[in-house]
């Protein structure tokens, strides 16, 4: 099936297979920040914005994203290097294999809602697993980044 | 200075921005893709393999059986040499042993093909009984590894035909007297379960042929010296055709020491000449990797009526699944690194058996037997204490172990051998348990009435140990390379896995040579660029590689002062970091170098350091948790957990302190929610994130890690280790809390809510 892409600014137009997933088109044409981790929609690692809305790429479809704009880490570079500056204060990226999904899901959390509270915080990422941190790191990173009292 | 110093990771934001630098991002585009086909049989006899539709198929390059891997029986354990673990495992085996062992590996130039290619593979298997149920292993009539060429490189209690992969026992004064002479005895019996690592970034690796034929694998380790060893000898390649380059690794957790797809891709290379990839998809991980040994702990504690522990006995089963990696280690640690705990008794016993069962290996996972034997010790303390009428934090104030104390455990139990005698010259458990108890609140909580009456608090305390690289056997080394401009290379084997291991290096190195972080430039773990190094495992990176560094650094200083002399025609010479000063005069390093590349007395200086240890300093933490239980279902939330750890200096406190709540999570993860669950033919029921349940961030309401002051003498700066001690305490911590929340005492790991309450209602 023929399909465009708008990835992070740049035009795309090629034949997807109606069962490619937006993990593996991505990866495909290098946006290598986009990572597996499962492909039941479950850990959060391939997290990227598709027309605005935070999605899990593993289980989405290319050809649902046709015509839409998408944006990966690489799309975002100033904004996940501030988010990066509070992440990596702490120490608490660690692998850093979620990192990029974390901070696609920081971002997308960050244009929804600019004061959020922890809890807001924490019920926006509950979906990003990260298996090495506990995620305290992340929450006093984030409250910092988010200004959070 | 650099050292104790929350500096960020070195390659901290270059993977929070996506950096390309996993296995998977390396990968040549052209990679065969390598996938495997899996038993759907606990235990079988594979009678034929019929691939020739299969091999006909387009895109498909390779597929490889037992009839074309040759037949050398091995561990893939990821062990030094020789290992303490059975060679119980060819690369393909004829028979297979747990559902989702490799029976046929198939490589081709899209997934697809090499999907359609499985599909066509016919295998015919004579379907045997397996053995699920580990406690019915020994003489089993059913032999799991019989007349498959299994043997162990040195006594290992292997005895195969009673399903038995090692065994181990010990006897320190007489325990059975011992037992008999006490005025009160504990006994209990505990079950831990199979844990699975669930690291984000699955097995994963690459392999390829390079200019000079040399066989390249680029592989998710924790291992690359032992790989490349492994892979080696099995393959009967010489160790110079082969190159292991270690990438950035997406957790590791003791998952990543032993070797996965290596051996599959790197066939498929030497036989097709081209590059091959293996990424596990997350069903393989779960079902086809590894678990932490599930076990069943007997302890027995004894003491005098005033609570002076006089005896402690510990006898063990543990499962390791179908093969034998770290049979023998894991079951040892459980009491090696827990029995110290308590060093002023008169006896202590400790044996166990490490049994095969048709369920997925067991390997090597953080805490390494250390957690399933402390919740058994730690929660029969506390069972002793309330038979004693005592409080048990008095109960181990009296007994545990203290500064310039030592225990006969240490000489007698090491990992797979003889361990090493040594006093303990930093110990600071007694603080960390009152620093623990005010922070927690401890007594207050203990006596505290929920508002609500469907609702009771509790608050339960553990204490741990564990050590820090394996004595004489563990070993790190590193090459430093002053360049131009006047920064430094710093090449080690220590291999990162997410932990910043490369940034606590680097922070050693500048604080030797008494430079800046940033003009040390790290590299590690690629085994044709950087030096020896055993491997991220047994908590060794920071003790064990952290002092070869710093001999590194001191070398180094020597070298440059060496050089000095020869510049400056004089023997007063003096480096500071910063400029090399004799007498008067004086010269900056960035110049000073600069001239010995283009102009002067030219000379690449290079040191090197290397260092096993002599010793394992354990770190000690005290861990405190409060919980809720609401009485009607049985649901536990965690209110806070307090850490108070003893990991003398801490290179790093902001990397220390994450290695600490990461691995308590982990910890509580084990203990409330994870378990690797089987059908009664072992067909893994959870082997998704949707059914495993890994911890969110939504489990825990408030976690407290801190570090009290304490320095090692024999440590780099002081330091211990930190990767491992964090993960020990949540089992008993929480049966413990449970324990003084309901009057009930559980047992069983994990503990979920529907086991809370049936205990409530039983």
């Amino acid at each position: 099936m023929e399909v465009k892409l708008i990835i992070n600014g740049t035009h795309y137009k090629f034949a997807a297979d109606p069962d490619e997933y937006l993990l593996d088109t991505l990866r495909k044409l290098g946006y290598k920040s986009v990572k597996r981790g499962c492909d039941t929609s479950s850990c959060g690692v391939c997290s990227i914005l598709v027309d605005g809305d935070l999605v899990p790429s593993c289980s989405f479809l290319t050809v649902r994203a046709h015509n839409k704009p998408i944006i990966t880490v690489e799309g975002i570079q100033l904004e996940a290097r501030k988010i990066g500056e509070m992440i990596t204060a702490e120490g608490v990226e660690q692998c850093g294999f979620c990192s990029p999904g974390h901070v696609m899901a920081v971002y997308a959390l960050m244009r929804e809602n600019t004061h959020p509270s922890l809890n807001e915080i924490k019920h926006y990422l509950a979906g990003n697993l990260c298996r090495c941190s506990g995620y305290e790191g992340q929450h006093r990173a984030l409250k910092k980044l988010m200004e959070v009292k | 200075m650099s050292v104790n110093k929350g500096i960020p990771k070195v390659d901290g934001m270059g993977l929070v921005l996506g950096k390309p630098a996993f296995t998977d991002d390396l990968a040549p585009r052209d990679a065969l893709i390598v996938k495997v086909m899996r038993s759907p049989h606990a235990h079988a006899n594979i009678t034929k393999i019929d691939t020739h539709i299969a091999e006909g198929l387009p895109e498909i390059k390779c597929i490889l059986t037992y009839e074309n891997v040759g037949d050398v029986n091995f561990s893939r354990a990821g062990q030094g040499f020789p290992e303490p673990s059975p060679y119980d495992h060819r690369i393909l085996n004829k028979t297979v042993r747990y559902i989702g062992e490799p029976v046929a590996v198939v490589a081709g130039h899209s997934e697809k093909a090499v999907d359609l290619a499985i599909s066509k593979i016919i295998v015919t298997y004579d379907v045997l009984e397996p053995v699920i149920d580990f406690e019915s292993a020994i003489d089993n009539s059913i032999v799991i590894h019989e007349n498959d060429g299994t043997s162990s490189m040195f006594e290992i209690g292997h005895k195969p035909k009673r399903n038995i992969a090692a065994g181990y026992e010990m006897e320190i004064g007489d325990v059975q007297k011992t037992l008999e002479s006490c005025d009160v005895v504990y006994e209990g019996r505990y079950y831990t379960q199979a844990q699975a690592h669930a690291m984000t970034e699955p097995h994963s690796c690459v392999s390829y042929l390079d200019q000079q034929d040399r066989l390249t694998l680029i592989t998710s380790t924790q291992t690359p010296f032992h790989v490349r060893r492994i892979v080696g000898k099995t393959l009967n390649l010489p160790l110079s055709k082969i190159r292991v380059i270690k990438p950035r690794i997406g957790g590791g957790y003791g998952g990543k020491q032993a070797i996965h797809g290596e051996f599959f891709v790197s066939l498929v290379t030497i036989k097709t000449g081209l590059p091959a990839k293996l990424i596990f998809s997350r069903k393989e991980v779960f079902t086809a990797s590894y678990t932490r040994h599930a076990m069943r702990v007997d302890v027995k504690i004894g003491s005098d009526k005033e609570g002076h522990i006089k005896v402690i006995d510990m006898d063990i089963l543990s499962n390791t699944g179908a093969y034998g990696e770290h049979a023998l280690t894991v079951l040892m640690v459980a009491g090696s690194k827990t029995l110290p705990l308590y060093n002023k008794v008169d006896a202590v016993g400790f044996r166990g058996d490490v049994v095969y069962t048709n369920l997925t290996p067991a390997g090597a996972y953080r805490g390494y037997g250390a957690i399933q034997g402390n919740f058994a010790l730690e929660s029969g303390i506390d069972e002793l204490a309330t038979l004693l009428n005592m409080d048990p934090i008095e109960l181990r104030r009296m007994n545990m172990m203290k500064e310039h104390e030592t225990s006969e455990i240490f000489e007698i139990m090491g990992e797979g051998q003889e361990g090493t005698a040594m006093t303990i010259e930093s110990c600071k458990l007694a603080e960390c348990l009152e620093e623990c108890l005010e922070k927690i609140d401890y007594y207050k909580k203990l006596e505290q009435v929920h508002e609500d009456p469907n609702k009771v608090t509790g608050v339960g305390l553990a204490i741990a140990m564990q050590g820090s690289g394996i004595p004489y056997i563990d070993m790190g080394s590193a090459i430093l390379k002053l360049n131009d401009d006047g920064f430094f290379n710093l090449l080690v084997g220590a291999t990162d896995i997410g932990t910043g291991s490369d940034t606590i290096l680097a922070q050693m190195a500048a604080e030797t040579l008494n430079v800046p972080v940033d003009k040390i430039i790290v590299y590690s773990s690629d085994t044709d660029l950087t030096p020896f190094d055993t491997g991220a495992y047994a908590s060794s990176t920071t003790y064990v590689s952290g002092h070869s560094v710093r001999i590194a650094a001191e070398n180094m200083i020597k070298k440059i002062e060496t050089a000095a002399k020869v510049y400056f025609e004089s023997e007063d010479v003096c480096f500071n970091g910063m400029d090399i000063t004799s007498g008067e005069s004086s010269i900056s390093l960035k110049d000073f170098s600069t001239k010995l590349f283009y102009s002067e007395n030219q000379e690449q200086l290079v040191s090197s350091g290397s260092y096993v240890g002599t010793k394992s300093p354990p770190p000690y933490m005290v861990g405190a948790v409060e919980v809720e239980i609401d009485v009607r279902t049985g649901h536990l939330d965690i209110l806070n957990y307090v850490a108070v750890v003893d990991c003398g200096t801490t290179i790093n406190p902001n990397l220390a302190r994450i290695q600490v709540e990461g691995a308590l999570l982990q910890g509580i993860g084990m203990t409330l929610y994870e378990e690797v669950n089987y059908t009664e033919l072992g067909a893994n029921r959870n082997n998704s994130f949707f059914k495993y349940n890994v911890p969110t961030r939504m489990e825990v309401k408030a976690m407290d890690v801190t570090f009290v002051d304490s320095y090692e003498p024999s440590g780099p700066f002081g330091a211990k280790s930190v990767g491992e001690i964090g993960i020990d305490t949540p089992p008993a911590a929480l049966s413990n809390a449970i324990k003084n929340a309901l009057g009930k005492r559980m047992t069983k790991l994990p503990i979920r809510s529907e086991d809370i309450w049936r205990k409530l209602n039983s």
